[in-house]
């Protein structure tokens, strides 16, 4: 019988609305960071960096890149006999004709009751597939056997201003937590959840039963956690002191980004110890070409760059033609930018052909009319496997999606704020 | 693929790479900017289908074990055959080395009597070269050959480094010379060859009882009249590594041609080598870089021209890098000037020092070297 001491479950099934169309296509933690990676990537290599071999990745909205990017697993070394990586999506279940989605992260978790305890775990670690950080879960795993703690939730220390933007651990002089507070108005703590935790996994499991009777969307902040507080038992806040970044906004993606440029980065993924696993079909060597300049940018394999990258983040096979211009960009990879073409301030998603002559980002800074909260700060975003044909001019905040043609730009121009969508052809 | 393959990747080649193959077969020398030579052969073979594949190794064997420790990157960790690196070992019959390539695999027959395909391909581990070994087995078997000889027309080349062949208008071997100091064609044979597993069984056990130990001298020459022996020809890009140390600067060159680099590097099927993980390369303030190929993990804060920089090399300020390898993890300081040199792995060059060469005769640095 297989006896894991501590699995994980990551949780990677959230679409990240607020990314916009980066993730119409793809579940948030399948969009890419950094220029060769993918944002579940992090989770996944602190587990084998931690000595977790055994990942539950928990899937739901949009969940074929994913797949394909997990695979069997091996990029991470969890490609085992025993434990591995095993992709776990809504299903029909015996006796019943129909199936259910996930309704709330801690109900995800109950439907995958049997997959963990095929397992036969001492603790659970739960993560999302959301975040940008490295961390040693075993070093949380040794406190939370110290303190003989139920529940341990790591916690950054947050600026009291932005306090109520997370939800908070109250906690006493020792760390142990009395009251957990979901984006409170006046905030007695600044210690906000990071959604990791380790729980001693029959406590877990007896919670998320019971709680299952209750709640059909049950929750690990707004019922679990609660729940477990309400029933005295032992929870601890562990500090977790380093990078940690939610890249959940188009401008906090970008800018998360953009801190890897600088020389020395906050966030170092240059560590021999503590490498970041990816899935690259092959990594061959990139080329920058005689006329080319590339400074402050990190660029990727097989990129060929025969232009001038300015502070941007090129993704893995990427094409920067002659004469072409790119400042200020994330161009994830497969993407093509044609001849003369000027890109600022933009995303452009996987596997794009940017025609020649093509500027994107000029003019003023009007936010999307579309869907203003979403695209406000100047950003201008390509979606996945988007065709732009030559010579057009886009302004600011403008979305673009699908195989767009002249007709869809009136004199050669797409004003700041403006989208085109071109339904159907792409996925 | 109804093949089993064979790597020859025993030999440093005779010393002919001086520094570089002190420590490393020739078959484990860095090319390209992230493969070792050993990958382009591997993933002819695994790409054209084949699936058990023996790599024959001697000399440093530990530089191949390590890149080679887990099959899986070429997808040959299998359990129907697989990759077997063999080097030669002790038993109370026999404690020789591999006395040259024909008996390198004699020692190993065993692995050759363990199959049931009906061919074996055998190729060198220091060629560099994109093949598709099912059309040659087709070949092979239409031409009804006992072995068929990989070859390429080396007009204008120096000829006295490779094996001659001389064939007939049907392409069957009349001669062949080694190294011949006036060539009478100009019929290159590259080492790879396709031969039946039976015979290739017969003709080892023959020869290796006579004391011949050479699959070329004692194989391919001595019988090239009594076996039916026949050259396909190979127009594609086919470079050595392992014949001097120019060829394997200029090897490295070529990759800077995109017509070259596209074969290995856009065209699929793609060269497999072992992934290292590495951040992509990060062009800092100062980066001025022309014409290069940069591996991943490399920090570049000056001027880098038509050079192939391996992965995780750190150039500092103001330094000027030309006509250079610099091989994986070697550093080089602020101000340093580096030009038609070759850089092994791990060199580390202090602030100001200067490594210049000649176009045809590049400075070695031999790995781990500190200046």
């Amino acid at each position: 019988m297989r006896k894991k001491e501590m699995i994980a479950m990551l949780l990677a099934g959230g679409q990240g609305s607020r990314l916009g169309i980066l993730t119409r296509s793809v579940a948030k933690p399948a969009v890419t960071f950094g220029g060769k990676y993918r944002i579940i990537d992090f989770p996944l290599s602190n587990c084998i960096n931690s000595g977790v071999d055994t990942v539950g990745v928990l899937t739901q909205y949009q969940p074929l890149r994913l797949n394909q990017h997990i695979g069997i697993g091996i990029p991470w070394d969890l490609d085992r006999k025993s434990g591995g990586v095993t992709i776990l999506a809504p299903h029909v279940k015996g006796g019943g004709d129909s199936g259910e989605w996930f309704m709330g992260t801690a109900n995800a978790i109950y439907q995958n009751l049997e997959y963990i305890e095929n397992n036969d775990p001492e603790y659970v670690l739960i993560l999302s597939g959301d975040h940008i950080y490295k961390m040693d879960y075993s070093a949380m795993l040794d406190f939370h056997k110290q303190k003989n703690a139920a529940a341990t939730i790591a916690v950054l220390e947050v600026p009291f201003e932005e306090a109520s933007r997370f939800g908070i651990m109250n906690t006493q002089d020792d760390d142990k937590i009395y009251e957990f507070e979901e984006k409170p108005e006046h905030p007695k703590s600044n210690l906000a959840s990071m959604g990791i935790y380790i729980f001693t996994w029959n406590r877990l499991r007896e919670a998320l039963i019971e709680d299952s009777k209750i709640h059909p969307d049950s929750d690990f902040g707004n019922h679990i956690i609660p729940r477990m507080l309400e029933e005295g038992q032992t929870m601890y806040a562990y500090r977790f002191k380093g990078y940690w970044k939610d890249v959940g906004t188009i401008e906090s993606y970008w800018q998360a980004n953009m801190e890897l440029i600088k020389t020395l980065p906050e966030f170092n993924l240059y560590e021999d110890f503590w490498k970041i696993y990816t899935n690259s079909d092959h990594q061959p060597p990139q080329y920058t070409g005689p006329d080319a300049v590339v400074r402050t940018s990190i660029i990727s394999d097989g990129c060929e760059v025969y232009g001038e990258v300015h502070n941007s983040i090129l993704g893995p096979e990427v094409v920067v033609k002659k004469g072409a211009v790119i400042k200020d960009s994330i161009i994830m990879g497969d993407t093509t930018i044609g001849e003369g073409s000027y890109l600022e301030r933009c995303i452009i998603d996987e596997g794009c052909q940017i025609g020649d002559n093509v500027k994107i980002g000029v003019g003023e800074n009007i936010e999307n009319e579309m869907k203003p909260k979403i695209y406000n700060t100047g950003i201008s975003v390509v979606g996945h496997m988007t065709t732009i044909p030559s010579n057009v001019t886009i302004g600011k905040n403008c979305v673009l999606l699908g195989n767009t043609t002249e007709k869809d730009f009136a004199d050669g121009t797409l004003q700041s704020g403006k989208s085109v969508i071109v339904e159907g052809v792409n996925l | 693929m109804r093949a089993i393959g064979v790597i020859l990747a025993g030999g440093n080649n005779e010393g002919r790479l001086g520094a570089l193959t002190d420590l490393r077969a020739a078959a484990a020398l860095p090319v390209g900017s992230c493969y070792r030579a050993i990958d382009f052969a591997m993933s002819n073979m695994a790409n054209s289908g084949i699936q058990k594949i023996a790599v024959l190794t001697q000399y440093n064997s530990r530089s191949l074990q390590d890149h080679l420790g887990s099959a899986k990157w070429w997808d040959l960790g299998r359990k129907q055959g697989g990759l077997f690196v063999l080097s030669p070992y002790i038993s109370r019959k026999d404690s020789n080395w591999f006395r040259g390539t024909a008996d390198s695999m004699y020692q190993n027959i065993s692995y050759l009597r363990r199959s049931n395909k009906p061919y074996v391909v055998i190729a060198s581990g220091d060629a560099v070269y994109k093949m598709d070994f099912k059309k040659v087995l087709e070949y092979h078997e239409e031409k009804g050959a006992d072995i068929t000889v990989v070859c390429k027309d080396m007009s204008g080349k120096d000829m006295s480094k490779y094996g001659v062949m001389q064939m007939d208008e049907e392409k069957r071997l009349q001669e062949f010379e080694e190294k011949p100091l006036q060539a009478q064609s100009s019929m290159a044979s590259l080492g790879i060859y396709v031969i039946s597993r039976e015979l290739l069984i017969d003709l080892l056990q023959k020869v290796i009882a006579e004391g011949r130990y050479d699959f070329v001298k004692d194989i391919i020459i001595r019988f090239r009249k009594t076996l039916k022996i026949y050259g396909y020809e190979f127009d594609g890009y086919w470079s050595s590594v392992g014949s001097s140390v120019i060829d394997y600067f200029n090897t490295n060159m070529d990759f800077l041609n995109k017509d070259v680099r596209d074969i290995f590097v856009k065209q699929y099927p793609y060269i497999e080598t072992k992934p290292k993980d590495e951040p992509p390369a990060k062009y800092n303030m100062g980066a001025e870089v022309k014409n290069c190929i940069i591996g991943s993990g490399s920090i570049l804060n000056s001027r880098v021209e038509n050079s192939v920089v391996f992965r995780k090399v750190y150039v500092g300020e103001h330094s000027s890098v030309k006509n250079s390898i610099v091989m994986e993890g070697s550093r080089i300081g602020n101000n340093c000037v580096v030009e038609y040199a070759i850089l092994d792995k791990d060199v580390v060059l202090t602030d100001g020092q200067q490594v210049i060469g000649k176009p045809d005769e590049p400075m070695i640095l031999k790995k781990g070297t500190v200046m």
